[in-house]
């Protein structure tokens, strides 16, 4: 099935390759790139258990939220910091008090969020730790069409304890950009992505570690996405290159690259919720999370096209996670300062910018 | 349209450059690196070795099927319980040769979803190389060989190529039984249909038996995570399973929990099993089992669930910091009763038919709903069960029109022949098989001699010695002073003299154990029955297993001290259970375990030294133990083994040198 999906992605690609003798072509370039790709691999045969052991040894398994009816209380990640920074991707087993990252060595530690950039989708998170194996960002590969590639994830939860996480095998089909498929895939992430033959995104495999044989990082399993017209599940990877800056921001203490923090200091008249015209889902729990149920008219909020059942996950450039978070963030603002904010609606991002003033 | 002409000429352009590449490429003949040629050959010979074993597995009557892998040249075949179980008796399976060969159900094991079968027809059987599933790891090239979606009308089967994602895998019970221990995990396709079928290593040879598979909301279709039982554990199951028996697997009769600090603790113990009498506590750590150290309860679950039931196995505990050695003897998962209930159940279910629909199920096309949002706060569950749930293959149905000829041929009778080879009885899968072995171990036991006529008197002399005994710690072990033994062994009375036993020992037989007092029974004290236990022996060889009561075979089990798997005859006479283990080479009587009664440790008798003494081929070391403590370890050097119609007892039985 997720074949089909391959070929919906080649298709753009192979059009104009039409006839006979670009066909042979195409199978001699294969060939000639398979022998090499061969080869290559061949020489690395005797130590590929050894690369596999050392890849697993900077995988961690993340468990958070979820557990109920279709959402799993677990992902995978991988360490990118002997002092025990975490990359993962973004998604609601963060959303709790509690994470606790389990390590090669079956320790489990308790994370934080540090940050996340809901763009890429994904998140950092820190445990304590010193002298942990680690993927370095920095020496991550490239990746291209035909690359042998390992999966390294606790997809469904197989491993647990120290049990190390599973490995599956493949190829980089394409290497093609996630916006080509926006409507069919709902994804926050539209940058460019490994496309790969293998079945590697399975429910808990995201977050997990795309390496070459050499066990060089290529990139981050994405979340699971399915094509909404033909039910095609996608199997990719977003590449390290794409991740480092937002890694790097969140890292430094800010949430989003082009963002910086706001004053601490709350102003005189601080800007509130009902100000904005908005009016957010009964705050019932401790981390409510922030939907739009209705917006009044004529408010900044209907103007700048904000929605019932929106979900308001940046203020300014602040990761919110529950109402309690949004009207924190909104507090250290002036009543009549420009405010940006990140919605999710229908699986996609909406960036919008309002003013009290507007009114 | 305007795409069309805006393509034209880059086709034109493309077809151009198309030649030329083409042109070069013949100019040039195409080299391809000695190694990417030696690496395909290799994997070529490796499909070619493991095919030919490859079974396709028709239910009698066409309705479904699965694969399976011949393990001997007389056509004994591994397949899953659930695939066999559907098939019933008989079933057609077909070899990659093209033909159709008639097979019969052998025996069961329904936790660890495995299936014995025997095909007929030829005594040449294409087998697989069974190999040591646990050298195999994470990344290791494997392939497996069956029929996904009974696509084989000609048997010839699918291969699919991939590598080992993980190695001693726990997966949860599916349904009521099947239990996936220590299991080997795949990305190599396993698909409805390929259930039962081989999975064969990089060098085509086999180490495990695909059986399951991990299916979200893709839909049952392989998603790159399947599930293999390790060849390892079958091993240890193949004696029980050849014995037509439907085995069950085995528990210490404990809970365990993972402490705070990672150690595995006792949390819980059956006050009459054979853990809580060797000692085992609450709160005891548990270090290693079968020589394998446990860091976690899944790691003690992989380490149990390759063990059948009744086996003894090595464990290490530990107590105030001080370890303790021993070996335990695993009881059931299951009564008998429980078993055979819960293989009803699933019987209900089969031929499987789509699964209740579990938590993380949803059909294609379905979408999440709306309320399935993240519970916030929600405390996260490490190492509880792990979502996606497993479920065994879901075996497809022949296609709607098979091939007139393959549909006749599926469909043909069972042949006459075969039908002898089928004996059912209540426990077992086909007591045929038991019966036919359980001739076999008895044959073997008295292939050198004859005792049918040694009807009187047996008396035996020796020395007790100070030995080594042939497993437990010396040191803890009771090493009573030599001196000599006499053991007298009649129908009336049997009794012992011995340094160990201080006065005369005895119990009268004449009315059978059952009738002798309970104190009695356990003559000499401290031997736990040694005069019952060799009062039997000698009625099982003096009598034979036709007149000793019911004696039937159990499979292959391991003896403390002993190398290799022995034959095990199980004998259940004057009302006590007792077990004789053989060696299967040599034959000999190896071990006897007589259970006074199910709460009790046995009286273990270790017979050794075996030569021939006046054409009988008798042993010359006896070792005794109960429980943790040894009673003795005596050299036998006297034989007198009296017929009735001789008077005077033999004084001039022969010494040996």
């Amino acid at each position: 099935m997720d074949q089909m999906a391959l070929s919906s992605y080649r298709r753009r690609a192979i059009r104009p390759w039409i006839g006979i003798a670009g066909l042979i072509n195409l199978a001699c370039l294969a060939i000639t790139v398979a022998a090499m790709l061969f080869s290559a691999c061949d020489a690395q045969a005797a130590n590929t258990s050894d690369v596999i052991r050392e890849a697993q040894r900077k995988s961690v398994k993340i468990y958070g939220a979820g557990g109920v009816r279709g959402l799993d209380a677990y992902q995978s990640g991988f360490l990118i910091s002997a002092d025990g920074y975490v990359l993962t991707v973004f998604s609601h087993v963060l959303d709790s008090d509690t994470i606790t990252v389990t390590l090669d060595d079956g320790r489990k530690l308790e994370a934080k969020l540090v940050g996340a950039d809901p763009r890429l989708d994904v998140a950092v998170l820190k445990v304590d730790g010193a002298d942990l194996p680690h993927f370095d960002l920095h020496e991550a590969a490239a990746g291209k069409e035909g690359t042998r590639v390992l999966a390294f994830s606790n997809l469904f939860g197989v491993a647990t304890g120290d049990e190390p996480v599973s490995v599956l095998h493949g190829t980089i089909a394409a290497v093609t950009s996630l916006s080509a498929r926006r409507g069919a895939y709902e994804s926050a992430y539209q940058g460019t992505v490994y496309v790969l033959d293998a079945m590697t995104n399975n429910p808990g495999a995201a977050g997990g570690a795309l390496t070459n044989l050499r066990g060089e990082l290529l990139g981050l399993l994405g979340k699971q996405l399915r094509n909404s017209r033909n039910n095609i599940w996608l199997n990719y990877a977003m590449p390290a290159d794409e991740l480092m800056g937002a890694v790097e921001a969140i890292k430094a203490g800010k949430s989003q690259a082009e963002t910086q923090r706001p004053a601490t200091s709350n102003p005189d008249h601080a800007l509130t919720v009902a100000d904005l015209g908005l009016v957010l889902v009964p705050n019932v729990l401790e981390r409510t999370p922030p939907f739009v149920d209705a917006v009044r008219q004529n408010s900044s909020a209907a103007k700048a096209g904000i929605r019932a059942d929106d979900l308001i996950v940046f203020v300014s450039g602040q990761l919110v996670q529950s109402c309690n978070a949004v009207a924190g963030e909104l507090r250290q603002l002036d009543a009549d300062a420009e405010v940006r904010l990140v919605l999710l609606r229908s699986g996609e991002l909406k960036e919008v910018t309002l003013k009290v003033a507007d009114q | 349209m305007k795409n069309a002409l805006r393509i034209f000429p880059m086709a034109a352009l493309l077809l151009f450059a198309g030649t030329t590449a083409q042109l070069r490429a013949e100019n040039q003949p195409l080299t391809v690196d000695p190694t990417v040629i030696q690496a395909e050959q290799a994997r070529i010979a490796a499909a070619a070795k493991g095919m030919p074993s490859v079974v396709a597995i028709f239910v009698p009557g066409g309705q479904g099927g699965g694969s399976g892998v011949i393990i001997s040249p007389d056509g004994y075949a591994l397949t899953n319980f659930h695939v066999a179980r559907p098939c019933g008796t008989f079933m057609k399976c077909g070899l990659p040769d093209g033909k159709l060969y008639d097979a019969v159900v052998v025996g069961l094991d329904p936790v660890g979803d495995v299936g014995l079968i025997k095909l007929f027809g030829r005594d040449d059987f294409p087998a697989a190389e069974l190999t040591d599933s646990d050298e195999v790891q994470a990344g290791d090239w494997c392939f497996t060989m069956g029929n996904p979606f009974l696509l084989a009308t000609d048997f010839r089967p699918s291969v699919a190529y991939g590598v080992v994602s993980g190695v001693h895998r726990y997966q949860y019970p599916s349904g009521t039984l099947l239990e996936y221990t220590d299991c080997l995990q795949v990305d190599a396709a396993i698909n409805p249909g390929n259930s039962g079928g081989p999975l064969f290593d990089g060098q085509g040879r086999l180490i495990g038996i695909n059986g399951r598979g991990s299916f979200e909301k893709r839909g049952r279709v392989n998603v790159g995570v399947g599930y293999a039982i390790s060849i390892n554990q079958i091993k240890n199951f193949l004696g029980d399973l050849k014995a037509g028996r439907i085995v069950d697997h085995a528990t210490l009769g404990a809970r365990v929990a993972t402490s705070d600090d990672g150690r595995v603790l006792v949390s819980d113990i059956l006050e009459h099993s054979d853990a809580y009498r060797r000692g085992l506590r609450y709160d005891d750590e548990i270090i290693s089992f079968a020589g394998k150290p446990v860091h976690s309860v899944n790691s003690l679950k992989n380490l149990l669930g390759i063990f059948p039931k009744g086996w003894r196995v090595e464990i290490t505990f530990r107590r105030d910091g001080k370890n303790e050695d021993t070996y335990v003897r695993l009881m059931g998962v299951h009564t008998e009763a429980e078993l055979l209930a819960k293989m009803d159940a699933e019987k209900e279910l089969q031929p499987p038919g789509p699964n209740p629909r579990q938590p993380h199920d949803r059909r294609p096309g379905e979408q999440p709903k709306p309320g399935e949002q993240p519970k916030p706060g929600e405390e996260p569950k490490p190492d509880e069960q792990p979502g996606g749930k497993p479920h065994p293959g879901e075996e497809p149905k022949l296609p709607a029109n098979p091939s007139a000829e393959l549909d006749q041929a599926v469909r043909a009778p069972v042949p006459e022949e075969l039908k002898k080879q089928f004996e059912a009885r209540t426990g077992y899968a086909n007591f045929y098989f038991n019966r036919e072995n359980m001739q076999r171990v008895w044959k073997a036991l008295i292939a050198q001699d004859d005792f049918s006529h040694t009807t009187g008197q047996w008396t035996i002399t020796g020395q007790q010695i100070a030995a080594a005994p042939l497993y437990g710690s010396p040191v803890a072990l009771a090493q009573p002073t030599p001196g000599p033994v006499t053991i007298h062994l009649a129908n009336a009375e049997c009794d012992i003299d011995s340094p160990v036993t201080p006065t005369p020992s005895k119990i009268t037989v004449t009315d059978g154990i059952d009738a002798v007092a309970n104190q009695a029974v356990l003559n000499p004290p401290g031997s736990g029955g040694l005069l019952a236990a060799l009062h039997l022996w000698r009625k099982l060889l003096v009598a034979g297993p036709g007149k000793y009561g019911q004696v039937t075979y159990e499979g292959l089990a391991p003896v403390p001290g002993h190398n290799g798997l022995c034959d095990v005859l199980l004998a259940v006479g004057e009302g006590v259970e007792t077990r004789f283990y053989c060696d299967p080479n040599a034959g000999t009587l190896v071990c006897l375990e007589m259970y006074p009664d199910d709460e009790t440790d046995p009286c273990e008798v270790y017979f050794s030294d075996y030569r021939m003494e006046r054409e009988l081929n008798l042993p010359h070391r006896m070792e005794v133990h109960c429980g943790d403590g040894l009673f003795g370890v005596f050299a036998l050097t006297g034989f007198d083994l009296q017929s009735t119609s001789e008077k005077a007892p033999d004084q001039a039985a022969e010494k040996t040198p």
